[in-house]
């Protein structure tokens, strides 16, 4: 593969929005048109720098102030399609509550990246190792998707298709997510295997639980890296689910979930490693998951 | 050949130029205002040897386009000091921590900026910080011993 990344040789059409109406508007009209929108760009532009994405149109998105913010209440926490990971890192319930989605951040990439990236721009890249996706999807998030004629909810699980692939169609932009509160008594825990610390996961898991009377009330267990997608895996989850915390219910959880993945090899690992690897991070993810909901 | 003007602030100074819409913003930067501090390595944000302050932020020029820093306000190395060099420059130069200097524009620009968020940073927090800063004579120990002593320094002078 040539590829030259010091320049983009690609021309295209450069849109800037201003709103929300104009985004839309636009993407109405281009959606047959090879169109692509930018929100932090350190995936489209390395798309188009080496594996030949050449979009006719870019649709710039980060000037739209409407879906730059990240509010949280008693509906959940709420952020925008182009409000940057280090933005939600840097808020205090996202650090206080929601600390799977706040481990699998600060695990992303490095400072600069994360100053232009956007869990928005995570989701719709669509990678089966995308770091914020299982945290999401373990607490049972959703994204707003929004065309011109109106807005649709859909939860994260159901959004990621395939890898690159997701619902979303040519005429809508994901314009936010949100994530409900967190019952008291609950937990959530992420943990990510890369060779350094800026790297992309060869496995990653979240893990949120809620414990009542020490026994695990529900629980959902998001592997990444492991699958098309990242997946859940309910075998598991229904092992452990109605069980106090005892080394014999971990085993028996891990042996499960290693079964329930579908890892192949590639260039960051081997299927044989995922599947063992696979069981000391459920064990490790649950048990920290588990000390965090206290009881 | 599709252009656009762009305004915007380098190291305190306004700019207006005629740009391609796929233009880079370190090929601008270097090619165009002859900034060439900032250095081009991978190219894909792997190195953070492009590193540059947008609003004060560190993002990889490499993979901004030229257009998207309209209105906008961006440091580069040149920019970091007035006059002279800079306390983090200094203590770069004191412990050493340059070898052969491709790496260091953008370790310098990541050390400011932490400094700016964390006065007083362990050797974790600056390992963690500078992650994203590939720097290919190794020099890492002098790196970290550089930031450290300035963040010591800058405190005792407080």
């Amino acid at each position: 593969m040539q590829t030259d990344t010091k320049i983009l040789a690609h021309e295209f059409e450069y849109l800037t929005p201003n709103t929300l109406n104009e985004a839309l508007d636009m993407l109405d009209r281009y959606q047959d048109k090879n169109a692509k929108i930018l929100a932090g760009g350190t995936d489209l532009l390395v798309k188009m720098k080496t594996i030949n994405l050449k979009p006719d149109y870019i649709i710039n998105i980060k000037n739209i102030q409407e879906i730059n913010f990240i509010t949280y209440n008693d509906d959940g926490l709420k952020i925008g399609a182009v409000t940057s990971l280090s933005q939600v890192e840097k808020s205090k319930e996202v650090k206080a509550k929601y600390s799977a989605l706040y481990e699998a951040i600060k695990s992303m990439a490095a400072i600069a990246v994360r100053n232009m990236g956007t869990i928005a721009g995570n989701l719709c890249n669509a990678s089966p190792a995308a770091d914020t996706a299982p945290p999401l999807i373990a607490y049972g998030a959703e994204v707003k998707l929004a065309n011109k004629r109106g807005e649709r909810a859909v939860p994260v699980e159901e959004f990621l298709t395939g890898p690159g692939k997701t619902v979303i169609s040519s005429n809508e932009l994901l314009t936010q997510l949100n994530i409900p509160v967190l019952d008291e008594n609950t937990g959530s825990s992420f943990l990510k295997i890369g060779r350094v610390k800026a790297d992309i996961a060869k496995i990653n898991i979240a893990v949120y639980l809620e414990r009542k009377n020490n026994v695990c009330k529900s629980c959902k267990i998001v592997f990444g890296s492991v699958a098309k997608t990242p997946i859940r895996v309910k075998g598991a989850e229904d092992i452990l689910r109605g069980q106090q915390l005892t080394s014999d219910v971990l085993t028996k959880v891990a042996e499960k979930a290693s079964e329930e993945i579908k890892p192949i090899t590639d260039i960051r690992s081997t299927a044989e490693y995922r599947h063992e690897i696979a069981k000391v991070m459920v064990e490790k993810a649950v048990n920290l998951a588990w000390e965090r909901a206290g009881d | 050949m599709k252009k656009a003007e762009i305004e915007f602030t380098v190291n305190g100074k306004k700019r207006t130029l005629f740009v391609k819409t796929n233009e880079l913003l370190i090929n601008v930067l270097r090619n165009d205002l002859n900034l060439t501090g900032t250095k081009y390595a991978c190219g894909i944000g792997e190195c953070g040897a492009c590193t540059v302050l947008l609003e004060g932020r560190p993002v990889l020029s490499c993979l901004t386009l030229a257009v998207d820093v309209n209105g906008k306000n961006i440091t580069t190395i040149e920019g970091i000091s007035k006059d002279g060099f800079d306390p983090v420059q200094k203590s770069f130069l004191k412990n050493a921590a340059v070898q052969c200097g491709f790496c260091t524009p953008g370790m310098i620009l990541m050390a400011k900026s932490l400094l700016k968020e964390n006065p007083n940073p362990t050797e974790d927090e600056i390992r963690d910080y500078l992650r994203g800063n590939i720097c290919r004579c190794t020099g890492y120990t002098q790196i970290i011993k550089a930031v450290k002593e300035c963040a010591n320094n800058h405190n005792q002078d407080k």
